[in-house]
């Protein structure tokens, strides 16, 4: 008989597959479950992108693209970062398109780190990093968010997590699941202890797009950062496109150039269909974007005036599309709450710990939905708090 | 901001006055004083349910009836077209642009109660040249909603 466990790769054996993954597809089996679970915008791609899509079929485009990305694209990409986040980056060589936010962290993070090198991730946040890291054989080094900072990474943090094995500092703002947003004055902060050291921020911006009240500001725009920043950003959720795979990373070409062969090799290009509606998005559908931004940030009052009304606590979030509320009140932990309230009132939302151990005492709950549907959920989960008291 | 609260009440008129202060973050008063404001004005004309009669056995139908006129001297169509809104048989009443003048949204409860209105009341008018009735056959969506089906929430494997 063979012995896979001879076969596998115990850097791969080791990665435990997310314990909430149980209680999701419980979640997934039962009828009439209102969710507040999902990450992923509900509204549909703008038309205009799909029909950009589908003319780029049309017209044959059925082919590879270069490596890096259509010419085309990373020029938009070029234009667009540069006209919203004021950074400049050269569509030739600091430029590369790749399949989804995800592919480019995964080739920035294996193109850093060697065996031993480590990472500095500030959670609650996305689970991705740390896997990724420890496939690279590097070690995480987390950094603990509080509430009571607004889930920012602080200085004192940051300078404390900072041994001579930092290879790279992750800053995943604004954040899932936390809501938070790093400000030009919170990231001048952290770029003064980063400036005389060889380490890279890698900043995923995926969801930049989406602040409400304040407009992004990225890291690489701060003086001195963008010879060492990989800013990382995306389609899926500015612009609804999550099943497009698009994403991109830019930074400096030493760095981009090691990117681009792993992509070369394990990628060869991101889809084309996609890369085509992409440029269509850049181009022509600011307006789109800003419909969605005003209708989400509307679920977004909605969602926290309703958690707090009914005796959660809930910061204000000020980007992405969660609302992070404390559940400490009610004396369980993020799981217990999150399963109990399940099978009580059939309310699924996401225990903060499935986003590292700080996310203990919150929940996360995404507001891609209709308002009479957040509202519903609202309504059920107070009845539970009532019943629980 | 009146704008905004039209959009939102177009959109859903079941939002309470409370809903609407908090997803426009302005207060509950200010809300009420708006929406009297639209009201009072006439911007605002009623608050009505789409419902999709086709689940009633006692359905209903409709029909569009796109009539010709000749517009009276200093009268124009305004004539014909206040005559015909005043029936509790037409659901609208519309000028339009293009190869005829009238369109009416009529509805009754047979195909004969809607034949026997367009003979005798609408026919009959003096400036009204043709008629052409086009019965409802189906409807799939009413008033920004759909009828059809519900789109399902097709996500739902990414949950982290």
């Amino acid at each position: 008989m063979i012995d896979y466990g001879k076969v596998l790769n115990p850097c791969v054996t080791e990665i435990k597959p997310s314990g909430i993954r149980k209680f999701f597809d419980i979640a997934a089996t039962m009828d009439d479950v209102i969710s507040l679970g999902v990450g992923e915008p509900d509204f549909q791609t703008p038309w205009q992108i799909r029909k950009a899509g589908i003319n780029s079929l049309q017209n044959g485009k059925t082919k590879y693209t270069s490596n890096s990305g259509l010419i085309e694209l990373r020029k938009e990409i070029s234009n667009y970062i540069s006209r919203k986040y004021s950074v400049e980056y050269n569509e030739d060589d600091e430029i590369l398109i790749t399949v989804g936010g995800s592919e480019a962290i995964d080739g920035c993070i294996r193109a850093i780190v060697s065996p031993g090198d480590e990472v500095i991730i500030p959670q609650p946040s996305y689970v991705c990093y740390e896997p990724i890291t420890r496939l690279a054989g590097g070690v995480p080094v987390i950094i603990e968010t509080k509430a009571e900072d607004d889930f920012k990474v602080t200085p004192e943090q940051l300078k404390n997590a900072i041994s001579d094995k930092t290879k790279i500092l992750i800053l995943p703002y604004p954040c899932n699941p936390t809501g938070a947003i790093m400000e030009k004055k919170d990231l001048e902060k952290l770029a003064e202890i980063l400036k005389d050291t060889n380490i890279i921020v890698l900043s995923d911006e995926i969801y930049s797009e989406l602040t409400f009240g304040t407009k992004h500001t990225s890291i690489a725009s701060i003086e001195g950062m963008r010879e060492r920043t990989v800013m990382i950003n995306g389609f899926s959720k500015s612009f609804s496109m999550t099943g497009w795979r698009m994403g991109f990373a830019c930074g400096p070409k030493e760095i981009l150039a090691e990117i681009t062969k792993i992509h070369q090799f394990a990628i060869m290009c991101a889809p084309t269909t996609s890369q085509y509606a992409a440029m269509e998005a850049l181009k022509n559908c600011d307006d789109e974007v800003a419909r969605m931004c005003k209708e989400y940030n509307m679920r977004r009052r909605l969602m926290v005036s309703g958690f707090n009304e009914i005796g959660l606590t809930c910061r204000e979030p000020k980007g992405a599309f969660y609302a992070f509320p404390s559940i400490k009140s009610t004396g369980m932990t993020s799981e217990e709450f999150c399963e109990k309230l399940l099978y009580s009132k059939k309310v699924a939302v996401v225990p903060g710990t499935a986003f590292g151990d700080s996310g203990e005492g919150f929940i996360r709950a995404s507001y891609c939905y209709s308002t009479e549907h957040i509202k519903e959920a609202i309504k059920r989960i107070g009845e539970f708090l009532e019943e629980i008291k | 901001m009146k704008y905004e609260i039209l959009k939102l009440l177009a959109k859903n008129a079941r939002y309470t006055e409370k809903d609407i202060a908090v997803m426009l973050e302005i207060t509950e008063g200010e809300v009420k004083n708006f929406i009297a404001e639209l009201e009072k004005d006439g911007l605002i004309r009623g608050y009505k349910a789409v419902i999709d009669w086709e689940k009633l056995d006692s359905a209903s139908v409709s029909a569009i009836i796109e009539i010709n006129v000749v517009p009276k001297a200093g009268l124009g169509f305004e004539e014909v077209a206040e005559k015909l809104m005043k029936y509790d048989e037409v659901e609208s009443v519309y000028l339009m642009s293009g190869v005829y003048d009238l369109n009416v949204v009529v509805k009754g409860k047979t195909l004969h109660d809607i034949a026997k209105f367009v003979a005798k009341e609408v026919a009959t008018i003096d400036s009204v040249t043709s008629t052409t009735t086009h019965f409802v056959m189906r409807r799939y969506k009413e008033m920004d909603v759909e009828l059809i089906s519900e789109r399902e929430d097709d996500r739902g494997q990414f949950w982290i």
